[in-house]
């Protein structure tokens, strides 16, 4: 395994996109419009990362059942972030919920 | 007197230092939400055919959770490295919608803050920065704040990968406890507070229903389609608001 390759390719590719905007802001002025959109990236890439992660446990298909131990944990880390504001709290309790209910019906 | 600033940071009293603290305090539960991810890749990471330095080596240089793991998916399976590299850029383009997000409160620093403070962009350190730089654009501090909270996670995730590649190593089948659940848990308290008007709760369903439909898109390019779907349908609900204030 090419590991030196390995590490040095996946390093530049990661670094050149996160740099990427920085130079390119650098140099131009965004449009208001693109200003407005970018405005909704973090709940957009936050969402799509957490829908499949919850419904699609196995990866493959969808799991609604009260089984789900991701379902229920996320819905009531939901209301408890909902109600509470408070991230760590939503976090402990979240996991908490999860792993309980994980064991009850595993 | 410094002590006092750290604990109430205000916008006069600001200091680089009282800054630096600040945004490592405010990346506290998302490190906690790190933890686990940082670890179970230290466990898996040798069993999947990297070395210990290569493990080390990809948490230094990469810094990039998501991308890391699905490396170590195709390394196990023995996937040529030209098509791990390839599926890395892939799977990290959202850090190009980061990287623009962004690119307007930094634009103004030199290369030497650019540089590293780029290479340090993570999914949690966009989160908390971008939610101070929203909150308060003009303290003039806010790059020492982006520090903090990088420096906070990057030195979370090399401690949590050599904790996994010496001590995990010994837990059985610690993989499979399900601390996968700390990512999505974590994202959950970030998503939630966004939804204060009608056009983020417009992005956060169109991005999860597309999210699944684009699922079996291979390599995660799934993620980018929901994306982009979840802020276009944030810009038209917006779009709509405002004909309905003019009418």
């Amino acid at each position: 395994m090419n590991e030196l390759y390995l590490i040095a390719g996946m390093a530049v590719v990661t670094f050149v996109i996160r740099y990427s905007m920085f130079v390119v802001a650098g140099r131009f002025e965004f449009p208001a419009r693109l200003n407005e959109a970018l405005g909704y990236v973090p709940p957009a890439v936050l969402t799509a990362i957490i829908v499949p992660a919850v419904l699609m446990p196995n990866g493959e298909s969808i799991d609604l059942s009260w089984t789900n131990a991701y379902l229920v944990g996320a819905v009531v880390a939901a209301v408890i972030s909902w109600t509470s504001k408070n991230l760590l709290l939503t976090i402990v309790v979240g996991m908490a919920v999860f792993f309980g209910w994980q064991w009850l019906v595993g | 007197m410094t002590q006092a600033n750290v604990d109430t940071p205000s916008l006069i009293n600001a200091s680089p230092f009282s800054e630096f603290l600040a945004g490592a305090r405010d990346s506290f539960p998302l490190i906690v939400g790190a933890i686990p991810f940082g670890i179970i890749f230290g466990t898996l990471a040798m069993s999947s055919g990297l070395s210990f330095a290569g493990a080390m080596a990809m948490s230094a240089f990469v810094f990039a959770g998501s991308a890391q793991f699905i490396a170590l998916g195709l390394v196990a399976v023995g996937t040529a490295w030209p098509i791990i590299v390839l599926t890395t850029f892939v799977v990290n383009l959202r850090h190009a919608l980061y990287s623009a997000t962004l690119a307007p409160y930094v634009r103004h620093l030199p290369q030497r803050w650019q540089v590293p403070l780029a290479f340090w962009l993570t999914d949690e350190t966009f989160l908390v920065v971008i939610k101070r730089y929203t909150q308060q654009p003009t303290v003039p501090y806010n790059h020492w704040y982006y520090l903090g909270s990088a420096l906070f996670m990057y030195t979370n995730w090399q401690v949590c990968t050599f904790i996994g590649l010496t001590v995990g190593q010994m837990l059985p089948n610690a993989a499979a406890w399900g601390l996968d659940f700390a990512m999505p848990v974590t994202f959950i308290g970030m998503v939630i507070p966004y939804l204060k008007n009608r056009p983020m709760v417009a992005t956060v369903i169109v991005a999860g229903v597309v999210a699944l439909l684009a699922h079996a898109i291979p390599h995660q390019l799934g993620l980018m389609v929901a994306a982009l779907a979840g802020i276009a349908a944030g810009l038209l609900v917006q779009q709509w608001g405002k004909q309905e204030i003019l009418v």
